[in-house]
């Protein structure tokens, strides 16, 4: 059963990647000076030794889920959307913006977090539409014009919180959304743990659902694993091109939006990206660009990055070794990327000389 | 066992090498000193398939070997064995009367076995010289010496004919050329016996004539060549011996001097092959495919389809024939939504769809066998089921959710009715051969019911059989009142299938002749330009 087999690869291989990251975690833990049965227990401690903790992790993964579905998306057409940065953040302030300056009719309160999850989602389509149009219209990589997007996008932010947005100018923050935008928190009691996290989930299955039940989808993969024959077959690659990015950028706007609806419920001054994209870029490549995968992958790195704090107080760990461990597990999953590419060569050659 | 692998030089040093090589050969084996290589009971499976079944072939020196079979019938497995890039589970190899057990195309290298593989493997970016130089390159103090490598290329390439300049950027040659470069890459290599896998198949008839030519001469000066192919008419030209496998196992070892097409084509596919195809006179109708004053223009810019006028009526073929890069892939792009016109009209049907896109001319009833079918006609990484909805993948959908259940049902007749090989819609495109993907392809615009027909290239790299089966299958087409328009290369199946031939000529029909007045040599003059000026 050759399905099979693929499928125990498939998830074989991020499992055994992880395994060997996190053996280099910790040889350089024992290379630190550190006690590295100390620092599992740290991490079996800040992972599930108390339900907070897990809600905890949770609250970690939530952006990861979103940012990593927003570059597999993307993946699949071909596009390498190095732009969820940019997105992620356009998103925040059209999220502030629905929810601090519109007060829902009275009764629909529940339309408010509505309402401001798709003014995010909406910015980040815009931002990342833009990156598509570019890409279809005039053909400049999207990798450029993402880049430069991102750095658009945070100066643009500023210059909004600066000068519209926040209350007066000795705050660096913008007016906090009306409790009735909020998502809830308190699924897990003493944990930041919010509703957020269903959002996630959901956006995993309507993800999945457009790849592989649509005719979107079908366009899309067509056009990510060959533009020929996609544009043989009546596809137009220029409209598959502009939807995938401004759908990856709708998730990716979507992780802004939960971020702030859920957590900061207000926008705060940032001199610098934050970092929710880039890792995406990594959780996405663990999790196999599949959505379900990318759930896992998301769940792991949020446990790495929830972890970080006590494994430093209670086992001396730095928090650098931990970036070491995410970095080791991306390694592995791309080494291994690297030895199927050979693999498949290999096989292919010979059903096509057999 | 063999020894140390000599350090390959260039040229120069082949006589010293051969030299030893006899040597030794005389003191373990009794073989005759010209048996170049002999393999003994070569046996590969990959999994469940014997892709070769105990195969004996013994190869004299100075002889030109054809190794003919079908897609799939082990040749090129046997050769990649004797290249080193796999290792047989069982049989022995005897170069030069020694047996070696050849470990990688490193190895084979050494020993002086060089192979032209179908696809080249050059550096689009590097001049002739620094392609064939590279992973042996010509240093002086650690520092490339260009000039010296320059002159060795120039020289090699004028001691066999190939002419090819040492100074050209590999992306601006023909791919003749860059077959030539190959050439010289393994004889660079010190390549006493040179395997050819299915050299042809990208050549157009002037350079196959002139390949020709090459492996003569490179016969003349003491080297041997295996050829790898399918193609019957190759196998008469140029060989002196034939090796037909079918199926992993040898058939037998022939002269191909006294031998026919029907015979090989027998031998090779195992039953009784018709090589021209049955057909009524054709009983054309209406007027399907009407093109005006067509003009188009190539990807560089260059005007390449000018003023082009004809029309394809119901229930007749209309070939297009000419040397490849005549316009008919632009003209074909222009008929298919693949490339606007600059000019002119296109009506199907009576329908005008000038310049409109791919899905609004399949809409209109146009159905299109694609020149590339690995870059055009499938989606490699799609399976069989995903591919047999391209072009058409809205169909499969019901309130916006694609059915992969229709999507198999439709994959599983076309499998059924043309026979695709293995059966099976779950696999991927990719590891399909030639032309079990080209029969998916076929059968996915056939089932389609067009009423227009345009059929590129339908047969290239494919073996007899597949090509019988299509050949029939596009008269059926044609009897069942479709419009069929065949553009190819390949001048026989232009003349075996068409009803009324167009030659193209630099962007030109140059001449409309019937099919029952076509002859290989007016064709042939046409197709040089011979008749603009009637």
């Amino acid at each position: 059963m050759e399905w099979l087999r693929d499928g125990v690869r498939a998830v074989a291989v991020p499992v055994l990647a992880t395994l060997v990251g996190l053996l280099v975690g910790i040889v350089c833990i024992v290379i630190a000076g550190k006690d590295p049965v100390l620092a599992a227990k740290a991490f079996y401690r800040a992972v599930a030794g108390e339900p907070r903790m897990f809600g905890n992790v949770l609250v970690s993964t939530t952006p990861l889920i979103f940012t990593g579905l927003a570059v597999a998306f993307a993946y699949r057409a071909g596009l390498f959307n190095i732009g969820v940065e940019g997105q992620y953040l356009m998103a925040q302030i059209a999220t502030v913006v629905a929810g601090v300056y519109w007060t829902p009719p009275a009764g629909l309160a529940w339309l408010h977090p509505i309402v401001a999850l798709a003014a995010g989602a909406l910015a980040g389509a815009i931002w990342g539409g833009l990156v598509g149009i570019l890409k279809a219209w005039k053909g400049i990589h999207e990798v450029i014009n993402s880049i430069m997007l991102n750095w658009i996008a945070l100066f643009t932010c500023d210059w909004l919180l600066k000068y519209y947005l926040r209350p007066d100018n000795s705050r660096a923050s913008t007016y906090d959304l009306q409790p009735t935008a909020w998502l809830k928190q308190g699924l897990i009691e003493g944990s930041r743990l919010h509703t957020g996290i269903f959002v996630a989930l959901a956006t995993v299955v309507v993800v999945w659902f457009i790849l592989f039940k649509t005719p979107l989808g079908y366009e899309i993969r067509a056009v990510g694993f060959s533009s020929g024959a996609a544009e043989y077959g009546g596809i137009s690659v220029a409209r598959a091109l502009i939807l995938t990015m401004a759908i990856s950028g709708a998730i990716a706007g979507l992780a802004g939006s939960v971020q702030t609806m859920g957590l900061n419920h207000r926008f705060n001054e940032t001199s610098a990206l934050v970092g929710y994209g880039f890792d995406g870029i990594a959780v996405a490549l663990v999790g196999r660009l599949h959505p379900v995968g990318v759930v896992l992958a998301a769940l792991l790195f949020g446990a790495l990055d929830a972890s970080s704090g006590l494994m430093q107080a209670m086992a001396g760990v730095p928090k650098s070794v931990v970036s070491i461990v995410q970095a080791a597990v991306i390694f592995f999953v791309a080494a291994e990327g690297l030895w199927s590419f050979l693999q498949k060569r290999r096989t292919k050659k010979e059903v096509t000389t057999a | 066992m063999p020894g140390p692998p000599r350090p390959s030089r260039i040229l120069s040093d082949r006589t010293t090498r051969e030299k030893g090589g006899k040597r030794v050969g005389l003191r373990s084996h009794p073989l005759p000193i010209d048996m170049l290589l002999r393999l003994e009971g070569i046996t590969k499976r990959f999994g469940s398939l014997v892709a070769n079944d105990h195969i004996d072939l013994e190869i004299e020196k100075g002889e030109i070997h054809a190794l003919l079979g079908e897609n799939g019938a082990g040749k090129s497995t046997l050769m990649n064995i004797l290249y080193g890039l796999y290792t047989p589970d069982e049989g022995r190899i005897f170069w030069k009367g020694n047996e070696v057990k050849i470990r990688n195309p490193r190895h084979a290298i050494d020993l002086g076995i060089g192979m032209v593989h179908q696809h080249f493997m050059l550096v689009p970016v590097f001049t002739v010289a620094e392609n064939i130089t590279l992973g042996k390159e010509v240093a002086k103090h650690h520092i490339l010496d260009m000039q010296e490598a320059r002159r060795q290329v120039r020289e090699l390439s004028n001691r066999f004919g190939l002419e090819v300049d040492p100074d050209d950027k590999i992306e601006s040659i023909s791919v003749g050329l860059q077959q030539r470069v190959e050439i010289l890459k393994a004889l660079y290599r010190g390549a006493e016996l040179l395997i050819l896998d299915e050299p042809t198949a990208v050549l157009t008839p002037q350079e196959v004539e002139e390949l020709g030519k090459i492996m003569k001469r490179l016969v003349a000066e003491g080297h041997t060549i295996i050829i790898i192919t399918h193609k019957l008419k190759e196998v008469l030209h140029l060989a002196d011996r034939v090796t037909v496998i079918r199926r992993g196992k040898k058939i037998t070892t022939l002269p191909a001097a006294g031998q026919s097409e029907d015979d090989l084509a027998r031998l090779m596919v195992g039953r009784e092959v018709t090589l021209k195809v049955d057909k009524q006179p054709a009983q054309p109708g209406d007027v399907v495919l009407e093109v005006e004053h067509l003009h188009a223009k190539n990807d560089r810019g260059v005007p390449a389809v000018r003023d082009v006028s004809f029309k394809v009526r119901a229930g007749e073929i209309v070939g297009i024939a000419g040397v490849d890069g005549n316009g008919q892939s632009e003209l074909v792009g222009c008929l298919t939504g693949l490339r606007r016109p600059t000019a002119g009209r296109v009506r199907v049907n009576g329908q005008d769809v000038t310049g409109q896109s791919p899905r609004r001319i399949r809409d209109a009833g146009v159905g299109h066998i694609p020149e590339d079918r690995q870059r055009r006609g499938l989606v490699l990484n799609f399976t069989v089921a995903e591919n047999a909805a391209l072009g058409n993948h809205n169909a499969f959908a019901r309130w916006g959710v694609l059915s992969y259940q229709r999507m198999v049902e439709a994959a599983k007749k076309i499998i059924g009715e043309f026979d695709v090989r293995p059966p099976r819609h779950d696999y991927l495109a990719r590891s399909l051969s030639g032309g079990n993907q080209q029969k998916v392809i076929v059968g996915r615009e056939i089932l389609r019911n067009p009423k227009l027909m345009i059929a590129v290239q339908p047969t290239r790299g494919l073996d007899v059989g597949a090509i019988e089966f299509i050949h029939r299958n596009l008269v059926a087409e044609r009897d069942a009142g479709r419009a069929v328009l065949l553009v190819s290369l390949e001048l026989d199946e232009i003349m075996n299938l068409a009803d009324r031939i167009l030659v193209m000529y630099k962007g030109q029909v140059v001449a409309e002749v019937a099919a029952h007045e076509a002859t290989e040599e007016n064709l042939g003059l046409l197709m040089m330009g011979g008749g603009t000026g009637a």
